[in-house]
């Protein structure tokens, strides 16, 4: 853990005249593996928008390793963070490795046309680390939802960014394929240091992986600390207001979140 | 050899380049008097001087290389607007640019034009109309300073029909010789007698060539979508305005000196596309060179099906087009 990573202080924000968040602040330092979880419309793929700069703010500021994002250039930010939002609905018939050299465009010089073998390398060492150097001459559209998603995490790391948002990786995904978008995302954060802030449904996976949840309800933050700590009954009863069981994982005493069927208040 | 390596396409652009001067010199030879391929050659080692040189230089030449400019112009605004849209039934015509350039040349031959200023005056107004539409589909979907791409293009299909129910009505109420004048202008051909016309396309198609090579890979990221390239780094709001400009400006110029010659645009993209993939800068270079080819084969089968009568080139590039698109979507069965 090192100094500060992001830093958001009273941010307002959301599309046109409806605000979705507001007065939200927290902290998040360098190597942490922050979960954000929250209802449907708690403004959770809002807050990433808020960071990654796609969405203008109404109020409040957001620093990147001190720096306010809103002076900074498009593409000098983009080198700094990467996205991985919920995978788009068309994708064109680029290959593997194809889209994932995209992510090396934020380094590219104005007129540059070519990558170089630099680049080449970086995608080469990205696609292994995703377990997906076999994909690479494969059409993005013959991928499966999981390959996909890996593609698009191995993309993500080829901006080598500091900071790395995703939005859902884990949606429409089985539970081995879960695990191993998840696995991989921890081994990034521990072994390559990457901070990741991560927006998942699944309570229970998130707080098996995260260090610390920030939980969002209404467009306001509700609660922020170790899973522990947000995901306990009292809580996760009144923000999804329906009734869950909370028991422990066997090993490591993590929370575990089974709904109650017929209970939906 | 993968599709990603650098001599396979390479092998691409290097085989439609040599199919582009093939094409050429068949379509020198060809027409009305055939001229067989050794005294094509002859006449262009020699120059001035041997009895074909007039129709070579002075007659098929010229349309050869406005069928090189037109058909590669067209191809690469299509490449540029249908990446850009991610909507693979767009093409350089969609936003009205076509529309605008007819209905300048039809309200220009009503008035007289041609005769009282002269046959430069018809690619003059085609070019005012299709200026006119540009700015006005411009001005209506940039509220704000941002480009709304689906308001983008709505507004330049209801341009469009404007445009068309306009021309419908000029029609309706016009001479006859006037109505076959602007029926022809509208089918579209590559006979144009004005050389510096001809010079001027070319050079405005091969500048928009080198350009959107300079933007095709900020295309690539726009393909993906605005979110997607915008976390790219990419300027998005810029990028579109820039693209829209350029694709505009080489249709209406296009246009405005041969006519609505069709499916070009549309065609030729989704072809290059099933062939090279989605890179934009294999697209760009690829679809300009097929897009020439394509266009001047068309022109000399329309110059020789009916010899020396000459069938509308757009009917052609229609008929040839769709049909080799067809069949080149049920071969590969391939999604787009």
């Amino acid at each position: 853990m090192g100094g500060s990573m992001l830093a958001i202080t009273g941010l307002s924000c959301g599309y046109g005249k409806r605000i979705v968040l507001r007065e939200v602040s927290f902290a998040i330092k360098k190597g942490e593996f922050v979960g954000v979880i929250g209802p449907n419309g708690s403004g959770k793929t809002t807050l990433l928008r808020a960071i990654s700069g796609f969405l203008p703010l109404r109020g409040g500021t957001i620093s990147l390793e001190g720096e306010e994002t809103r002076h900074m250039g498009r593409r000098y930010l983009a080198q700094k963070v990467a996205v991985v939002t919920q995978a788009p609905d068309i994708m064109p018939p680029f290959s593997v490795a194809e889209f994932v050299l995209l992510g090396r465009v934020p380094h590219w010089g104005g007129f540059q046309l070519l990558e170089t073998t630099n680049d080449r390398a970086i995608a080469e060492g990205a696609m292994e680390m995703a377990g997906i150097g076999h994909l690479k001459e494969r059409r993005m559209g013959e991928l499966s939802g999981g390959e996909r998603q890996l593609v698009f995490v191995a993309r993500a790391l080829v901006q080598t960014p500091h900071l790395l948002l995703l939005d859902e990786p884990t949606a429409h995904l089985d539970i081995g394929h879960q695990v191993q978008i998840m696995d991989l995302l921890r081994e990034l954060n521990r072994e390559g240091s990457l901070t990741i802030v991560v927006v998942l449904h699944d309570l229970t996976l998130a707080g098996l992986y995260c260090d610390r949840l920030i939980l969002l309800n209404e467009g306001r933050l509700r609660a922020i600390g170790p899973p522990e700590a947000v995901l306990t009954k009292g809580v996760i009863e009144e923000v999804y207001q329906t009734q869950v069981t909370v028991m422990e994982t066997p090993a490591g005493g993590r929370p575990v979140i089974l709904p109650v069927a017929g209970k939906n208040q | 050899m993968g599709p990603n390596s650098k001599a396979w396409w390479w092998g691409w652009i290097v085989f439609l380049a040599g199919l582009l001067v093939l094409v050429g010199l068949f379509s020198l030879g060809v027409g009305a008097v055939h001229i067989p391929l050794r005294k094509v050659l002859q006449a262009l080692a020699i120059g001035k001087g041997s009895p074909e040189y007039a129709i070579l230089f002075e007659v098929r030449l010229p349309r050869i290389l406005l069928g090189l400019a037109v058909g590669g112009g067209l191809a690469i605004a299509g490449v540029v607007l249908q990446g850009m849209f991610r909507n693979p039934l767009v093409e350089p015509y969609t936003l009205g640019i076509s529309g605008g350039a007819a209905l300048g040349v039809a309200l220009n031959m009503v008035a007289g034009g041609p005769t009282g200023l002269g046959l430069f005056s018809l690619p003059a107004s085609g070019f005012l109309g299709a200026a006119g539409v540009m700015i006005v589909v411009y001005l209506l979907s940039a509220g704000g300073g941002q480009i709304k791409l689906s308001r983008l293009l709505l507004i330049g299909v209801m341009v469009s029909f404007i445009a068309a129910s306009l021309i419908m009505l000029i029609m309706a109420m016009t001479k006859v010789e006037d109505l076959h004048g602007i029926i022809f202008w509208i089918m579209g051909s590559l006979q144009e007698p004005n050389a510096s016309l001809i010079w001027a396309i070319l050079f405005i198609s091969l500048g928009g060539l080198i350009i959107s090579l300079f933007f095709a890979v900020d295309l690539n990221a726009l393909s993906l979508g605005e979110e997607e390239a915008f976390h790219l780094g990419v300027e998005v709001e810029r990028l579109k305005k820039i693209l829209f400009l350029l694709a505009s400006f080489i249709t209406g110029c296009c246009v405005s000196v041969t006519g609505i010659i069709g499916f070009v645009g549309l065609v030729v993209p989704h072809m290059m596309r099933l062939l090279v993939g989605g890179d934009h800068r294999k697209l760009v270079v690829t679809s300009y060179l097929s897009g020439a080819v394509f266009l001047i084969l068309c022109d000399t089968l329309a110059r020789v099906i009916l010899a020396p009568t000459e069938l509308p080139v757009g009917v052609i590039t229609g008929l040839v087009g769709g049909g080799l698109f067809i069949y080149a979507l049920s071969r590969r069965g391939a999604a787009l």
